[in-house]
């Protein structure tokens, strides 16, 4: 699998919105590579930047205010923020498919499931009457909705949370993409729908071959599903690494701090907090932006960003004192 | 310290209790003007007890009815059948004073600290909100307790000044548990108190909760449906399906051991923090049961994997499996 060319190649992405209190830096620097078939974990905290890098890889920024100012998109070898609106176009959809948090507010209220899911195909492959709706059974069916015929006239009131971002989960892998983005596609389930949802995607994973950009703030979820991970900090990947590596030897001072304070379900312990607040984007410090939280900071780490260090083959972390816990 | 203060301060040992609460919504609508056309039996018959110095930990999927259990216990919603037992006096034969008295030891926390704040009041005057006019304290008493107790959540003194959008979120979740300190209460009910904070946030207020309840001796409510959060602060643990109650017990009894197939498919989905725990996970099928209808004998039935014939038709009692560990299953 990885000696393969990667399916997507991010390179020092830059996404800045300009605001009247200033330029707020929301993804600054980011680059990481995903291979056909493997699922990369963002995580982080809200305002960490997550969400604002997957819109920059489709190029759905809110402008005017916010804009890409740099970096590269390599998607199969093309970059992807030299192509016009049109030819973007043709690559959301249908190449790039993206299942948003809320199901409630991702799909049409005034549309039936049937259209919408439709939609796509419509679009993209250019299907039409008997054979559409059978590419629509099979999209539903794929995602294991119970009595898809019977689904496709109803409207999201008419489902559950569970169903409907099963519909969305449907839309978006219904043109077979080979990327997709799920930004924090459990958030709004409950813990034994979500457990249902996340099966059902790895199930669709296996099949079709997809990469998968899976955005939480969970670290349960990104233990059961990633291959790897990017933890995300101010706008920058502070560190990233197969899971296994980031889970067993975290070395970035956040990670670790992170890992620290979060409750778990197995074993009861205390958990240690992480004192501070995090970080105004529009006012980051000229270093690094976790300096004034961080428990082992030093006089340069005030200064100047630490350089990216490598700790093993594929372990990468942006910080002066990484070192392997 | 506060001799003024006195009158209203904390209170000896006391117990809340829930007592077979039911509460039932009428669904109306159509054409049938005026008319019922169903119940959605949110809460259907649930016993609970919480004294001094202890969490009873709630846990339960959307639609169970833990948060209508809440505002029943806030009394914000009237039970349909049941009562709530404060200090040995159920509250439908409450006087004017045991209500006052009732609010002051019974406050809330709520998931949302950018909702439940109103952005045009100063946190001092928010904070100072819970405090009863007519208890003859002077303004100048007001102003201390309010510093205080904003002290005591880990905010500067000088903060009773701000606004809350002048605050982050962890922030104003300390403003909103100050606001419940504010009247010295027992009884605390946490809905959801971390589920809308940012995870380097969540440590922080839990282990401020926990750090409070040491100190003031306080009793937690603390409705979750984040069993990780609920085992971290709860002694007591409740667990909820569609209504009812399916188990309850010592938390870590629960944990460890739970008896209910429901608790054990809930606890089997909650995700370990460790990629290679790969545990042997039940994944449910089917869902949340419709309220308005719920099935008939056990309400687990149609989603049980350990579902036998007589699950269907008989309602499963309520028992005592082990000492202390209560669950209603036809398996035991």
């Amino acid at each position: 699998m990885r000696e393969s060319s990667p399916l997507l190649v991010v390179d020092d992405l830059k996404t800045h919105f300009f605001t009247r209190r200033g330029v707020t830096k929301a993804v600054d620097g980011v680059g990481f590579t995903l291979h056909a078939g493997e699922t990369l974990a963002l995580v982080g905290e809200s305002g960490s930047g997550k969400s604002v890098t997957c819109l920059s890889l489709v190029r759905m920024v809110p402008e005017p205010a916010g804009r890409i100012v740099g970096g590269r998109v390599l998607f199969d070898g093309e970059d992807l923020l030299e192509k016009s609106p049109g030819e973007m176009r043709r690559v959301r959809g249908k190449q790039i498919a993206m299942v948003l948090q809320d199901p409630m507010t991702s799909l049409n209220p005034a549309l039936t499931i049937g259209t919408q899911v439709g939609e796509v195909l419509r679009l993209h492959q250019g299907l039409r009457g008997g054979q559409l709706r059978e590419r629509v059974l099979e999209a539903l069916s794929r995602l294991r909705i119970p009595g898809a015929g019977n689904r496709l006239r109803n409207y999201q009131h008419q489902l559950s949370g569970g169903m409907r971002q099963r519909v969305t989960s449907a839309i978006a892998v219904s043109c077979a993409p080979r990327l997709l983005i799920a930004d924090e596609p459990t958030t709004s389930l409950d813990v034994t729908i979500q457990a249902q949802y996340l099966e059902l995607l790895k199930e669709v994973q296996r099949s079709t071959g997809v990469a998968v950009i899976l955005v939480t703030h969970d670290f349960g979820i990104v233990a059961a599903n990633a291959d790897r991970v990017a933890v995300m900090y101010a706008g920058k990947i502070v560190e990233m690494g197969s899971t296994l590596q980031v889970f067993d030897h975290p070395a970035h001072p956040y990670t670790q701090a992170l890992l620290r304070c979060l409750p778990g379900v197995e074993l009861k312990r205390q958990l240690v907090e992480i004192g501070g607040q995090p970080p105004d984007l529009a006012r980051l410090p000229p270093g690094c932006p976790f300096a004034p939280r961080c428990p082992k900071r030093q006089p340069i780490c005030h200064e100047t960003y630490p350089p990216s260090v490598t700790l093993e083959d594929g372990h990468v972390a942006q910080c002066w004192v990484a070192s392997v816990a | 310290m506060l001799g003024g203060l006195r009158r209203l301060t904390y209170e000896a040992a006391m117990i809340l209790e829930g007592i077979g609460l039911k509460k039932y919504f009428p669904v109306t609508g159509g054409f049938t003007v005026g008319g019922v056309r169903g119940w959605i039996k949110a809460v259907d018959g649930v016993s609970v007890r919480v004294a001094e110095g202890e969490t009873l930990g709630i846990v339960g999927e959307s639609g169970s009815g833990k948060t209508t259990l809440a505002k029943v216990f806030l009394l914000l919603e009237r039970p349909t059948a049941g009562s709530v037992v404060f200090d040995g006096t159920p509250t439908q034969d409450f006087s004017r004073s045991d209500l006052a008295r009732y609010r002051r030891s019974v406050q809330a926390v709520f998931q949302d600290p950018y909702s439940s704040l109103n952005p045009r009041m100063r946190v001092e005057h928010i904070v100072a909100e819970p405090l009863p006019r007519d208890d003859g304290m002077s303004r100048a008493m007001v102003r201390e307790r309010v510093r205080e107790v904003l002290e005591l959540v880990g905010l500067r003194r000088e903060s009773a000044a701000l606004y809350p959008h002048e605050f982050s979120g962890g922030q104003r979740q300390r403003i909103a548990i100050a606001r419940a300190l504010v009247t010295y209460p027992k009884f605390i009910v946490l809905d959801e108190p971390v589920s809308a904070l940012d995870v380097s946030i969540r440590a922080q207020i839990l282990n401020l909760l926990k750090h409070l309840q040491e100190k003031l001796g306080l009793a937690y409510i603390m409705i979750s449906h984040d069993l990780a959060a609920a085992r971290y602060l709860s002694t007591r643990l409740v667990v909820m399906y569609a209504g009812r109650l399916a188990e309850t017990g010592e938390c870590d009894a629960v944990y460890t051991e739970p008896l209910h197939p429901y608790t054990q498919a809930l606890l089997s989905a909650a995700l370990p923090l460790h990629p290679s725990v790969r545990r042997q996970r039940i994944v449910l099928t089917g869902e949340v049961p419709n309220p308005m209808n719920p099935p008939a004998g056990c309400r687990f039935h149609p989603r049980c994997p350990q579902a036998m014939p007589h699950c269907r038709s008989q309602e499963p009692e309520w028992q005592e499996v082990r000492p202390g560990h209560y669950t209603a299953c036809h398996l035991y």
